[in-house]
């Protein structure tokens, strides 16, 4: 029995490490390419993975004069912080009051909201990129143009956060109300510091999700290299330029973005978790 | 049956409580002092001249605002809403060009306009009611609330207006307006060739709609679009049913008592959830490319002669997406699965296991019973959310491999969303991008209905014991 139990134990180690290579390869492969000397070998795809001589010459030319990596690199920070700040107070506002008000047409909201969250986002996509146009937040002024659209449609996104909200106990909220605090208080000074794991987990989903938007950022910028983010940049360099040798500054720049959202990931894995598990039990 | 005879009560209701409405409003007419009768009128004006003049400037505001907008710039859009327009793009009498109608504005703020009149309508309405109850009460000898306390109310019994407000006006004009333009454009005929401002477009009906469901007729959208949805189906329902019962095994073998390091292996997983999706999956694609590192070496090594063309064979880029997408997916269901595992009672296992029951049986008995009546939702979410799995497909290959067969730039790994993309982009085909866009909906909308209706734990909230 027990020499079954170990060989069982066995079986799982190794299938455990093998996922784990799985997993891990491909970023050690980004890694060790993002490496390749761009004088002494070639900066595009290559047919060998370790470079024969490890250089920084990708990462040296983000930050050469005329490349406009930090510039991006800053258009992403910006958009992602803005983007966190106000989602995370547009989805606690409607949160709140979906969860502890009674209003009518609550349900008829919710309802509606539903149907419009069926139509998929790029639908409208040249429909918005006019909006935008008329505001002058297009080309040069993408950037609060995204952070415009990001913000403007986040209070459909509140499942997880409202069904957060509605396990703290009314009970609570009748008894600070019974002591004469108004319903602004209560949200300011009782849920939002008991609900500080859903925030925090709404807040790191609207921080990460900027660092990936291709598809809208891409249309918004259109043409215009000052207003592009990350992920649009290092798009056109793998799939236009990566014949001239752009490949392993993908990697490199790759890298620089992911190196800063993963540790920030791995510290708050913890709400994540609490977060999605939440959100999947109550749909 | 039911259900018709459902929906006509509620049809006679609604005409039923519209009818009551009106009297209402006749009589709040009639019976009401002069100071009522005035905010027939001007809005607010009964709520200013009782000394309410926080209620009074906020009706009167919103009056002026939205009669201003409608007359002064929504009407110059909604008398051509009809046709779209009628003057192209032509030459002045002194040779300059003149741009005539635009289409697009025409239709866009023409709705807005139609929105706006029906608002100011409800807007008005509301201000009568307010009046009516402002008199009900002077009658009954009480005091109306000062304007202090109506301020007040809207961070207290007002919270919500206040709260939902912004959230409101930003769902509106950048998600609820974008739609119902795009729905409307389904039935124009805006394109490559119809492109304002040097050109009009004009209603055309539901010609495009015949168009996408016309196999082999003109430019084949018919057979294209049957293509992209049926591999798009396939393609949801792999990606979540794989991912789900994968990720739970993978959570099962963590899980298993005596193995250690359980949260090392969870953190080396959740490494594809933390990395920004571009970064991993742009290089993945690009590993498995003709000239990649896995051709390359397979090469290098004799295995094969000629490098294996993942990307542009259609059956092994579908499989390859699906294979890759465990690799984003299953760590996700690994952490949902995790959490819930532990919640299962253990002496279910104990006295199943006295039952004498092996592994496998209490799997199938306990396990998966249990997370499926707890997961359903999940899997009704993550199955939509495939459907519209942009990210996965796009950053990886972008639908291709394409091909002469199939319409709109699509390929054989494109889902309806991906080509919804490459219709707007490449082709500037609004409209049928429109027409694909409502497909989607439809089916989100049939296959939510439809599970939801069978799911164990809708109907029943304590069914599982």
């Amino acid at each position: 029995m027990k020499a079954k139990k170990r060989a069982g134990l066995t079986v799982t180690y190794i299938v455990l490490i093998l996922i784990s290579i799985i997993w891990l390869f491909p970023f050690f492969c980004l890694v060790l390419q993002s490496f390749r000397s761009y004088q002494g070998e070639f900066g595009g795809m290559v047919n060998y993975l370790v470079p024969k001589k490890f250089s920084l010459d990708s990462y040296k030319f983000l930050f050469q004069e005329g490349s406009q990596y930090t510039r991006w690199y800053t258009n992403t920070l910006i958009i992602a912080f803005v983007t966190a700040l106000l989602q995370t107070i547009v989805v606690i506002c409607v949160s709140y009051a979906l969860s502890r008000m009674r209003f009518a047409g609550r349900r008829a909201l919710m309802n509606v909201w539903l149907v419009l969250g069926m139509f998929p986002g790029f639908l409208t996509m040249i429909c918005l990129y006019f909006l935008l146009k008329q505001l002058g937040l297009t080309q040069a002024g993408a950037v609060p143009g995204l952070i415009l659209i990001n913000v403007a449609s986040s209070g459909m996104g509140y499942y997880v956060c409202k069904g957060y909200f509605d396990t703290i106990p009314k009970s609570l909220d009748e008894a600070a109300r019974i002591d004469g605090a108004s319903r602004a208080q209560i949200l300011v000074q009782m849920i939002i510091p008991l609900a500080k794991p859903i925030i925090i987990y709404t807040a790191l989903v609207s921080f990460m999700a900027p660092w990936c938007d291709y598809i809208f950022a891409s249309y918004v910028a259109f043409g215009h290299s000052d207003s592009y983010n990350v992920a649009v940049a290092m798009q056109r360099w793998v799939w236009t330029n990566d014949y001239q040798g752009y490949f392993t500054r993908f990697c490199a720049g790759g890298i620089l973005v992911a190196i800063p959202v993963t540790i920030l990931f791995m510290c708050l894995q913890k709400y994540y978790v609490e977060g999605v598990t939440g959100g999947a039990v109550k749909g | 049956m039911g259900e018709k005879k459902a929906s006509g009560n509620k049809i006679t209701g609604f005409f039923k409580w519209l009818a009551a409405d009106i009297a209402d409003i006749g009589t709040t007419f009639t019976d009401g002092s002069w100071k009522t009768k005035l905010s027939y009128l001007i809005m607010g004006g009964g709520q200013l001249l009782r000394g309410q003049y926080a209620r009074g400037i906020a009706f009167l505001a919103l009056e002026c605002g939205m009669l201003w907008f409608i007359f002064g710039f929504g009407m110059n859009y909604l008398k051509d809403f009809l046709t779209l327009g009628t003057k192209g793009r032509g030459f002045n009498p002194d040779g300059t060009i003149s741009y005539g109608d635009n289409s697009f504005f025409i239709l866009l703020y023409g709705l807005l306009t139609i929105i706006v009149i029906i608002a100011l309508i409800l807007v008005w309405r509301l201000n009568l009611r307010d009046n009516r109850n402002s008199e009900r009460l002077l009658k009954e000898g009480k005091h109306l609330p000062s304007n202090r306390k109506d301020l007040h109310s809207l961070l207290d019994q007002n919270f919500d207006k206040t709260l939902l407000a912004l959230p409101l006006l930003g769902i509106f004009v950048f998600t609820a307006l974008p739609i119902i333009f795009m729905i409307c454009v389904a039935f124009t005929n805006y394109d490559f060739n119809h492109q304002p401002p040097a050109q009009l477009f004009q209603w055309v009906g539901l010609e495009n709609f015949r168009n996408i469901v016309t196999v082999g007729g003109k430019g084949n959208f018919g057979g294209t679009f049957f293509t992209v949805l049926l591999w798009t189906l396939v393609w949801a329902f792999f990606a979540t049913f794989l991912n789900y019962f994968l990720g739970m095994g993978v959570a099962i073998l963590i899980n298993k008592k005596g193995v250690k390091l359980k949260k090392l292996w969870r953190t080396i997983l959740v490494m594809t959830i933390a990395v920004p999706q571009f970064v991993s999956l742009l290089y993945v694609g690009k590993m498995f490319a003709s000239d990649g590192l896995v051709n390359s070496y397979l090469i290098k090594w004799g295995i094969i002669e000629k490098a294996i063309p993942f990307w542009t064979n259609p059956t092994y880029a579908r499989i390859l997406i699906i294979v890759i997408n465990l690799w984003i997916g299953i760590p996700y269901m690994m952490l949902i699965a995790t959490g819930l595992l532990m919640n299962i009672p253990a002496d279910l296992y104990e006295s199943a296991r006295i039952d004498g029951a092996n592994q496998f049986q209490m799997f199938m008995k306990i396990t998966l019973p249990y997370m499926l009546f707890v997961t359903g939702p999940f899997l009704l979410t993550s199955f939509i959310g495939n459907l519209n799995n942009f990210n996965v497909i796009f950053l990886l290959n972008q639908g291709q491999p394409q091909s002469m067969k199939l319409t709109g730039g699509a390929g054989y790994t494109d889902l309806l969303v991906t080509w919804l993309y490459k219709m707007t982009i490449n082709d500037t085909n609004y409209k049928m991008a429109a027409v694909i866009g409502i497909m989607v909906f439809l089916v989100t909308a049939v296959i939510s209905l439809v599970v939801y209706n069978f799911l164990p734990s809708v109907k029943d909230e304590e069914g599982f014991q």
